[in-house]
């Protein structure tokens, strides 16, 4: 099911009569069966993006379509969606079984079609002995996969998850995401899911869509994305560590950052932001960019230095390196830079140049 | 040592409250027991003859209004209570889901509680009234010849129907109140999911609302059970102490009104004693449903 929203708008009316517009004018088209992920910092308004999809919140403006269907006025219960929630909402009251059965219930399923069915689903998101227990038995991983299969025990034409994994410790939400990257292809619903964490975002979906402010920044594969930023604020949204941003200029022809030419460039000359990716430098001995690493740290098999920044007194930078080069604190280096892992953005605009 | 220090202190922190509890609640409870098995207590002269198990008590069912007592009692119980309880709870859904004009309607259907037992007994006397009360003008409306309620010689039957009216009514604000904040406590994402899910509202009623809300329908049914095993003022508010329709006295009285009836008479020798064994059968009475209720809610009361 292909999900086209146009001109999605959504306005908050305080008492006070001030207006929020929570998301503005978003024009995209989620491909059908794959797995999306709405990116953006708290406020961007992806969960309200979200909700209006699920019909629990009616946009101030603008359409929605599912397929070739205008659901924009149609209310959740009609819609056929699966919605899983921050907190989950499991019935505290019922038991896995009884959970999971519910919306099929409400569709009048004969019993005996609806057990089987429950039991599959349950199966498949692998929590399929634990059909007699109450929520508050569960952890909040096994409460995550209950929710997961109450929504997608009625065959939703989309799947919706809000944050669903902020409420999982580190560990659980490695395993989780994974969980719901194989429910997805297992099934192959139409996927949408709201995270604030990029590298979550990033490991699971077949596409992501980047907000802020209301407004969609950009939309794309993952890697698409971190390859090509748009403008400074998906360059420094996605990546960890995160990109690396220096005030520059361009003269003839010339990237330079405190007064070391990294790079080339065709553009006339003008001050612009310059942003390099960590796994952008190398170490070389033939370049002007000399700086102090100031700290280094060795995890696996990476280096990452901590590299004191020429133009700006007391602040660093990260450059992640071979782990064979052995280097310590307080040594002076001299860093080029790979051209592309490096974008150059209007310094006014933000936007790429 | 510490330990003990510490145990003199905390009796000291409790002394004034217990005191209290001691003179005005301890005592009273372990007299009543007392009294109720004393032979031929009289209050006057102070005087007793010994101790009997079964005479107050055979005092008490003796009593030629006893068996009216319990009848109205139960009648009251069985059918006020079940009935207040489930309007309180629809009127307190379908307050929880308007929007507009929610302060009002809260205001009023809050009144009653504020208002004292005696004076809403008057005001339902007068609604109920044969020649120009608002009731039989009503029923007039739809052809009914006017019924006499709770006037001169008025039939036990119709003096009853008009009584649990305004009983009902009249407990409905605190049940009410109490439902509401229990509404306001449960999760809106529980009736988003079930929205999502297509849930008919009837079936969210039933299956999220009434399971969430158990405990304080429990703790409403339990402690309606036991006010209105002792119902008393609200009958002397609609009727008077003569406890009935003019020419029909006592026709509605009360377990509590027979423990009355005693120690109006409590100069009399062993009066004092049939009160106090009145008040322990009400007692054993309030105590048995009351495990009853605690027993049939274990399984449907969801914490």
């Amino acid at each position: 099911m292909e999900i086209k929203l146009n001109h999605l708008t959504k306005i908050f009316q305080s008492k006070k009569q001030e207006e929020t517009i929570a998301v503005n004018q978003l024009d995209t088209t989620i491909p059908s069966g794959k797995l999306i992920g709405l990116l953006g910092p708290s406020g961007c308004g992806k969960s309200t993006t979200l909700y209006m999809i699920s019909g629990l919140l009616k946009p101030t403006e603008g359409s929605i379509f599912f397929g070739d269907d205008d659901v924009t006025t149609v209310p959740p219960e009609e819609r056929g969606i699966g919605l899983v929630f921050q907190n989950y909402a499991l019935y505290p009251h019922m038991t896995v079984r009884q959970n999971i059965m519910f919306p099929l219930e409400n569709l009048k399923v004969p019993k005996q079609e609806a057990l089987k069915q429950a039991q599959d689903i349950a199966d498949l998101v692998g929590i399929g002995e634990l059909m007699e227990r109450k929520p508050a038995q569960l952890s909040g991983g096994q409460q995550q996969r209950v929710a997961i299969a109450r929504a997608l025990v009625k065959k939703p034409r989309v799947l919706l998850l809000d944050e669903p994994l902020s409420n999982l410790d580190a560990r659980l939400r490695l395993q989780t995401r994974e969980e719901i990257k194989r429910i997805q292809r297992e099934t192959g619903i139409t996927t949408i899911f709201v995270t604030h964490d990029q590298e979550e975002a990033m490991s699971i979906s077949d596409e992501i869509v980047v907000m802020k402010d209301g407004i969609m920044q950009q939309k794309g594969s993952p890697q698409g994305v971190y390859d090509e930023p748009i403008n400074e604020f998906t360059a420094r949204f996605l990546g960890t560590p995160p990109i690396n941003m220096f005030d520059a200029q361009i003269k003839d022809g010339k990237i330079l950052v405190a007064d070391a030419a990294i790079g080339d460039s065709k553009l006339s000359d003008r001050p612009v932001r310059v942003g390099i990716r960590p796994e952008g430098f190398k170490i070389t001995k033939t370049s002007d960019f000399k700086v102090e690493v100031e700290f280094v740290e060795t995890i696996g098999r990476d280096t990452t230095l901590i590299i004191k920044d020429p133009q700006g007194e007391g602040k660093t930078f990260r450059a992640i390196v071979d782990a064979d080069q052995k280097i310590t604190p307080g040594k002076n280096i001299a860093l080029s830079v790979k051209p592309h892992k490096m974008f150059l953005f209007d310094a006014e605009t933000g936007e790429r140049i | 040592m510490l330990e003990d220090k510490h145990n003199i202190k905390a009796w000291f922190y409790l002394a004034p409250a217990m005191v209290l509890l001691i003179i005005f609640t301890f005592y009273p409870i372990v007299n009543a027991f007392f009294l109720a098995f004393l032979k031929d207590f009289n209050y006057l002269q102070g005087t007793w003859q010994g101790f009997t198990l079964t005479e107050n008590f055979r005092f008490v069912f003796s009593n030629p209004n006893f068996r009216d007592a319990m009848l109205n009692t139960f009648i009251i119980t069985f059918v006020s209570v079940p009935l207040a309880v489930v309007i309180a709870l629809l009127v307190s859904v379908w307050l929880n889901s308007v929007l507009k004009l929610r302060g009002f309607f809260q205001t009023i259907f809050f009144l009653p509680y504020v208002t004292n037992a005696i004076a809403i007994g008057m005001a339902f006397a007068f609604l109920f009234n044969r020649n120009f009360g608002l009731v039989n003008l009503m029923l007039g409306w739809v052809g009914i010849s006017p019924i006499n309620w709770v006037g001169l010689g008025a039939s036990w039957g119709w003096a009853m129907i008009a009584f649990l009216v305004f009983t009902t009514w009249s407990s409905l604000a605190f049940r009410i109140m109490v439902f509401l904040s229990g509404l306001q406590n449960i999760d809106k994402q529980y009736y988003d999911a079930a929205r999502v899910d297509s849930t008919r509202r009837y079936r969210i009623f039933r299956r999220i609302t009434v399971p969430l809300l158990s405990p304080m329908i429990f703790y409403i049914t339990i402690t309606s059970f036991i006010g209105a095993f002792k119902t008393y003022t609200e009958v002397v508010g609609m009727f008077g102490l003569r406890l009935g329709p003019p020419g029909n006295d006592r026709a509605m009285i009360t377990i509590v009104a027979l423990v009355y009836d005693a120690l109006d008479r409590s100069g009399v020798t062993g009066a004092l004693s049939e009160a106090a064994a009145a008040a322990l059968i009400l007692f054993g009475i309030t105590l048995f449903f009351t495990l009853v209720n605690m027993q049939v809610s274990k399984k449907r009361v969801h914490y």
